[in-house]
């Protein structure tokens, strides 16, 4: 009896043991899937990420190298037919000088450059060239280059009739058919240069007189169509720049103060409630939506000019403005009710104890809120579309009222280029510049959480 | 804290004030929009312009389609409306009562040259000899069949015509915001629904619903994009676009004409269309060099044979032509509705 019983309770025992075993393992079991799949989707992200920034990488950075001419220009004197630069006199008044400087200048414009250019390729070129390949001559070199050219003179005129050594851009097309971007076996006819144009390219490769060389073109020119190989990201970088400084400008003051107001002197009522659930809402509007305001209100209304990155400035920041405040709401509530509590007690007023006491320790939590919501403003693309920032620019802007284009928006012009074989990588090629950009905006902003940290 | 509230408010203000205040100030940029096919030739001469006129700032060129151009241009008279608008079209009345009653009278209308629309495939499929019949009877809605309208039943080019490859009819055209999607109806559904007597007028422009048909409002690099991702497309681009993209597309016959400077400037190929820009009459005194630019656009420098503009792809007009669009810009003859 007694046996049967112990056997009976040992069995028992047992099953119950298997039981607990078998839940283990299987809570176990479950635990590790759920572990490998967060794993599993980890490296999903990574790898995608790795395959983005690799052809982006991959297609752009090649384009920082352009094909570049080194040219020996003899600047004639015969072809530069110009007066003296003028200079001013006495008791003459600025407007006069300046139209006589407009009209030296006008000359300037006047003067046949590209058949200085022609001349020094033709040194460099073997055989006779006669005038009916002029064309062909033409298209080795960036349309641009004798602007270029001629500026270098209107900076020094004392070097007409001097012989001098110039770096020039080679025009798109070669640059695409030295690359090989273009397929070099397609037939004539496929072939966006003649025949003749090829050649002579690839002589000047053999000779050394083009070579591949790292190219400033790409950050100190501005964007431009008839010389696309000249085309740069000075324009848009200082109309982002301009946009940027209205956005920091405005929106931090802004964003702070409200959200310091509401967080610690706003009564709690239904306003309130209001207005909270209001900036929620407002930081999960899209942002072309904020575009059509500004072009209905800044320029429609208030008659601000188009294009401008003051109008755009102000577009970004109705857009960053809820991220900062929220952001700043949430590093005024995470610091602890005892500081609050502390500062009070031993006298000080309301006002004293935020700025003194919370405000200082909430300041990383701020700057990191704020730089992240500027940084996001600075890869905006859609609300600067409405407001005219899409333009073709072939200046810098000089001031925030100056017609512009920015960052995201010169990658969005590009990437619609109609020349394709040699926009695509300049396209990359300037998302690289944004991406660099961004991400010392977001060290910036790590760097400084990590400075101003405090610990409790 | 008094002190850095008030700076800060002051710095508020005085931004404000600024943006506010040179907003009144004269505008002494040219300001251009409109056509995406314009886009590019007013762009070189924009930088040509600004390159040779030292006293002039360089004018800027947006896009928005030469509907959407014309409609900016329309919003009124004043700094922060636009002085030029690009079309690929000649505009339409109903624009001319929008701009009339808005203010905008004076309308002078400038023609530059010529561009040929063309139908092209990827370089890599079948070439295709096209006739206006051909494009109707794989774009329209419903065909006539024994007499009767039927739905449009045809899924290969090769079941229209046996000459025609034997691919997957997709049609890339571009979407009414663009001045090409009307030559394209005029030019080439038009001509071929006139082949067949059940059809008439508007019915002409109804084209099929079933995927068949793309529509693309942005650019052509979008159109070229359709062609990538199905390779049996063809798409409908300008000239100028196809020649800078040789390498990727192959162009159809027309009629059996090949599209080329000279078949269109001679008017052999069909379907070509005037280039044309809109100068606001108003801003000839309050912006800047405009008058000075339109001059400039209709140099032989710029926009004759061996210019810029005809190296980007623009058929230029011939010298009388040109005289003539230039005599009309300078006796400031406005465009009224007909």
């Amino acid at each position: 009896m007694t046996v049967t019983n112990l056997e009976i309770a040992d069995s028992r025992r047992r099953q119950r043991l298997n039981a607990i075993q078998r839940s283990l393992n299987a809570r176990h079991a479950r635990e590790r899937r759920f572990r490998l799949l967060g794993l599993g989707a980890v490296i999903t992200a990574m790898v995608l990420v790795a395959i983005l920034f690799a052809s982006i990488l991959i297609r752009g950075v090649p384009a920082f190298w352009q094909a570049t001419l080194t040219l020996d220009i003899y600047l004639d004197p015969e072809v530069i037919q110009v007066d003296e630069r003028p200079v001013r006199e006495r008791g003459e008044s600025p407007a006069q000088y300046r139209e006589r400087e407009l009209a030296w200048l006008s000359q300037l414009g006047m003067v046949n450059w590209n058949a200085l250019i022609d001349e020094a390729l033709k040194d460099q070129l073997p055989g006779e060239i006669e005038s009916r390949q002029t064309r062909d001559l033409r298209a080795l070199v960036a349309s641009g280059e004798r602007f270029a050219l001629r500026n270098r003179v209107i900076e020094k005129p004392e070097l007409i009739g001097q012989t001098v050594t110039v770096k020039m851009l080679a025009g798109a097309n070669v640059d695409v058919w030295l690359k090989g971007n273009i397929d070099r076996s397609l037939p004539d006819h496929q072939q966006q240069l003649s025949a003749q144009t090829r050649e002579w390219a690839d002589y000047l490769k053999e000779q050394g007189t083009i070579r591949n060389a790292f190219s400033t073109a790409l950050f100190i020119n501005t964007d431009s169509r008839s010389s696309p190989a000249s085309a740069g990201l000075a324009g848009a970088f200082m109309g982002s720049l301009f946009m940027m400084l209205i956005v920091i400008a405005l929106s931090i003051p802004l964003g702070v103060a409200s959200a310091i107001y509401l967080e610690e002197f706003a009564p709690k009522n239904r306003l309130t409630d209001l207005i909270e659930i209001n900036i929620n809402n407002l930081a999960a509007v899209p942002s072309i939506i904020f575009g059509l305001l500004g072009a209905a209100i800044f320029v429609g209304y208030l008659r601000l000019p188009l294009s401008a990155p003051l109008v755009g400035g102000l577009v970004l920041t109705l857009m960053t403005l809820p991220t900062i405040i929220i952001a700043t709401r949430s590093a005024l509530r995470s610091i602890p009710p005892s500081i609050r509590q502390a500062a009070l007690g031993i006298g000080a007023s309301r006002v004293q104890t935020v700025f003194h006491h919370v405000l200082p320790l909430a300041l990383p939590g701020i700057l990191t809120g704020s730089i992240l919501g500027v940084a996001q403003a600075l890869g905006e693309t859609a609300p600067l579309l409405l407001i005219g920032m899409n333009a073709f620019v072939a200046n810098v802007p000089s001031s925030p009222v100056d017609q512009a284009t920015a960052l995201p928006v010169q990658i969005y012009l590009w990437q619609g280029n109609e020349l394709r074989n040699f926009f695509e990588a300049r396209t990359s090629a300037a998302i690289i510049v944004l991406l660099g950009l961004m991400l010392s905006l977001n060290a910036t902003a790590i760097w400084l959480r990590k400075k101003f940290e405090t610990r409790w | 804290m008094s002190f850095k509230k008030s700076t800060l408010s002051m710095a508020i203000a005085a931004s404000l004030a600024a943006g506010l205040s040179t907003a009144a100030q004269a505008r002494d940029t040219i300001q251009i929009a409109g056509s995406s096919t314009v886009l590019p030739f007013a762009s070189i001469v924009a930088e040509e312009f600004g390159g040779s006129f030292p006293q002039f700032n360089t004018p800027v060129v947006g896009s928005g389609g030469s509907g959407g151009g014309l409609r900016q241009f329309c919003q009124g008279v004043g700094e922060n409306t636009i002085d030029i608008a690009n079309a690929s079209r000649a505009i339409r009345s109903g624009e001319l009562e929008n701009c009339a009653a808005n203010g905008v009278n004076d309308v002078l209308e400038v023609m530059f040259g010529y561009d040929g629309i063309v139908f092209a495939s990827r370089a890599d499929r079948g070439e295709f000899a096209l006739t206006p019949q051909h494009v109707f009877a794989a774009a329209a809605a419903q065909i006539p069949q024994d007499g009767q309208l039927v739905d449009n039943p045809y899924t290969r080019w090769s079941e229209i015509d046996s000459d025609l490859p034997d691919q997957e009819i997709v049609l890339v055209i571009p979407a009414s915001n663009h001045g090409t999607r009307e030559v394209f109806e005029e030019r080439v559904l038009h001509a071929g629904c006139d082949s067949y007597a059940e059809i008439e007028g508007d019915a002409c422009n109804n084209l099929r619903g079933d995927g068949r048909i793309i529509e693309i409002a942005g650019d052509y690099t979008e159109t070229l994009a359709r062609l990538d991702a199905q390779s049996d497309a063809v798409g409908v681009f300008g000239l100028s676009f196809y020649d800078q993209n040789r390498d990727r597309l192959q162009v159809a016959t027309v009629d059996g004409v090949t599209p080329s400077l000279e078949t269109i400037g001679s008017g052999e190929y069909p379907v070509s269309r005037p280039l044309f820009f809109y100068v606001k009459g108003e801003h000839l005194d309050m912006v800047p060099g405009l008058a000075e630019y339109t001059e400039f656009f209709l140099s032989d420098a710029i926009s004759g044979y061996g210019s810029p503009l005809e190296d980007a792809g623009l058929i230029p007009m011939d010298d009388d032509e040109r005289a003539q669009a230039l005599e009309q810009f300078q006796a400031r003859t406005v465009v009224s509705a007909e």
